[in-house]
């Protein structure tokens, strides 16, 4: 088998608002088969960052997403996983609502088509949530939602998968679920993985690689060397040596 | 629209069908019952009831600028207006300057205040009075007309572009990702309430028509869990509400339109009470 060359490659990426410059100088590369993970303070323009690849800011430099033989996707498929839906509980939408309103057009008050139904099935059950295809969203644990959004995010297969904070609402054991899923999602799909975490303890743990950012790429390197980087250690501020904890 | 007339002068056994202004009004509220049903269910998940709230104010600045104008048909201006005002609010909340109630409310405070302003400065505001409460024995064949090319309007938008509209305002980023072009879709969403608001507003009064927007389908979502049954149940809500009404209103020699409401906030209350009593959703 040759060797796969699909990436996601970011450079010189610069965003400005309101005269403030939030992102300057990016270049990243997140490679296939990769978890890159986001890691930075709190305004250090790590959500900034991701609303660039998905469209919904103006930005200077490059971002270019490439195949497995190394050419450029013209129109590249994103799969976003957000920390939060933002709607309330009681919202009257069902898992295969939400599934089926992003696999198709015809229109969700309408009813489902049998087609339609099967597929959000098939859908779910890559992320074991095909027990909940007929609750309501706002019915679902945090994991669960987490789960569901997951597997929209999965369909159409996207060249990359953005994951922000997606565990942040999610207990422990709906986390480790999570994470073993992206885990062999990855290596089913090969695809490049960028990861937006504030927990240090779950970027040792389930990404690859890390990328230290305040407003501009500060360090880049190898997921296991990040308890040893006085970069990280100087921005959070905490003792990484000794902190067995927080690295759970 | 004669024929419509011995249609309903054949089928319905009442005293007050021989007259063509109930007649006039029970098919403005067959037409735009379905409307308020719909678009409702939208307004009360994205949580925009104060938007459509401020859409109905504003409609008074566009009956002012038609005054002013001399054009003889308000409605014309006043969907103009609307439609500027819906895409400019829309616009403003997106940049994200201020919060979107705030935005909202500054929009609709001033929306009336320059219509009030400019109508009693031409002799006297009480000629347009009739705009707060609205007058639904009123309605004339040209304004059903347009209530049914609304009506058409509207209902293509749900069929074509529900799905998208949907996830749009579940989260912007998300639907981006997919590709939805979340921005046009707000919009398009803010002409459509803006056009329903307008042609509307005549006979249902400024000050009660958000309710017949907001409240089927608030008290749809007490009761129900999944989309499909959100839109029967509010459809059929604002329906019943909207008939009983009318007759109820005819009856007792009420105005139509706040009849219209307190039918749909019994209901609300009801089905509040049931989603308590039996802890649905």
């Amino acid at each position: 088998m040759s060797k796969c060359h699909c990436s996601v490659k970011i450079k010189n990426l610069r965003v400005k608002r309101g005269g403030n410059i939030i992102l300057d100088n990016v270049t990243l590369t997140a490679n296939h088969g990769e978890t890159l993970a986001l890691i930075g303070k709190n305004g250090a323009g790590k959500t900034t960052f991701l609303k660039a690849i998905l469209g919904g800011v103006d930005y200077s430099g490059t971002i270019g997403f490439f195949d497995s033989n190394g050419v450029k996707i013209p129109n590249p498929k994103i799969g976003y996983v957000p920390q939060r839906l933002g709607f309330d509980k009681n919202t009257p939408i069902t898992v295969l609502d939400f599934l089926c309103a992003n696999l198709t057009n015809f229109p969700v008050w309408f009813g489902h088509k049998s087609k339609q139904r099967k597929k959000a099935l098939e859908i779910l059950e890559r992320v074991g949530a095909q027990n909940h295809i007929n609750k309501s969203i706002g019915r679902l644990s945090g994991g669960e939602l987490q789960r569901v959004l997951l597997a929209s995010a999965l369909e159409p297969r996207p060249d990359i998968l953005i994951l922000d904070e997606p565990v942040s609402a999610v207990d422990r054991k709906g986390t480790s679920t999570f994470y073993s899923i992206i885990e062999s999602m990855r290596e089913e799909y090969h695809m490049p993985i960028i990861l937006v975490s504030h927990d240090l303890g779950h970027v040792v743990k389930y990404a690859n690689s890390y990328a230290l950012i305040n407003h501009t790429v500060l360090e880049i390197d190898k997921a296991e060397n990040l308890s040893k980087s006085h970069k990280v250690q100087e921005i959070f501020g905490m003792d990484l040596t000794g902190g067995d904890k927080i690295w759970k | 629209m004669e024929m419509i007339y011995s249609v309903m002068e054949n089928i319905l056994p009442f005293s007050w069908v021989e007259y063509t202004f109930m007649k006039n009004a029970l098919i403005a509220i067959l037409l735009a019952a379905p409307l308020f049903g719909l678009v409702g269910t939208m307004i009360v998940n994205n949580k925009m009831s104060f938007f459509s709230d401020a859409m109905g104010h504003c409609a008074l600045t566009g009956i002012a600028i038609g005054v002013m104008l001399g054009i003889e048909n308000y409605a014309v201006s006043m969907l103009a207006f609307a439609i500027l005002f819906a895409i400019g609010i829309a616009s403003i909340i997106e940049s994200d300057v201020s919060s979107s109630d705030t935005i909202i409310g500054v929009f609709s405070s001033a929306g009336i205040a320059v219509g009030i302003v400019i109508l009693s400065a031409n002799g006297g505001f009480s000629k347009y009075s009739g705009y707060l409460v609205g007058d639904i024995l009123s309605i004339t064949k040209n304004e059903i007309l347009l209530l049914a090319i609304i009506f058409l309007v509207v209902i293509s938008v749900w069929i074509f572009s529900f799905n998208k509209l949907m996830l749009a305002s579940l989260n912007a980023d998300m639907a981006k990702s997919k590709r939805i072009n979340v921005k046009l879709y707000k919009n398009l969403f803010a002409v459509l309430i803006a056009l329903i608001v307008t042609v509307s507003i005549k006979w249902v009064g400024m000050l009660i028509i958000n309710s017949l927007l907001v409240l089927p389908a608030a008290a749809a979502k007490n009761i129900v869990k999944s989309m499909r049954a959100y839109h029967i149940v509010s459809v059929l809500f604002s329906l019943f509400s909207g008939i009983c009404g009318l007759v109820l209103s005819y009856y007792i020699g009420t105005s139509a339109g706040a009849t219209i409401v307190l039918i749909s906030s019994i209901i609300f209350f009801g089905t509040f009470f049931v989603n308590r009593f039996y802890n649905l959703n």
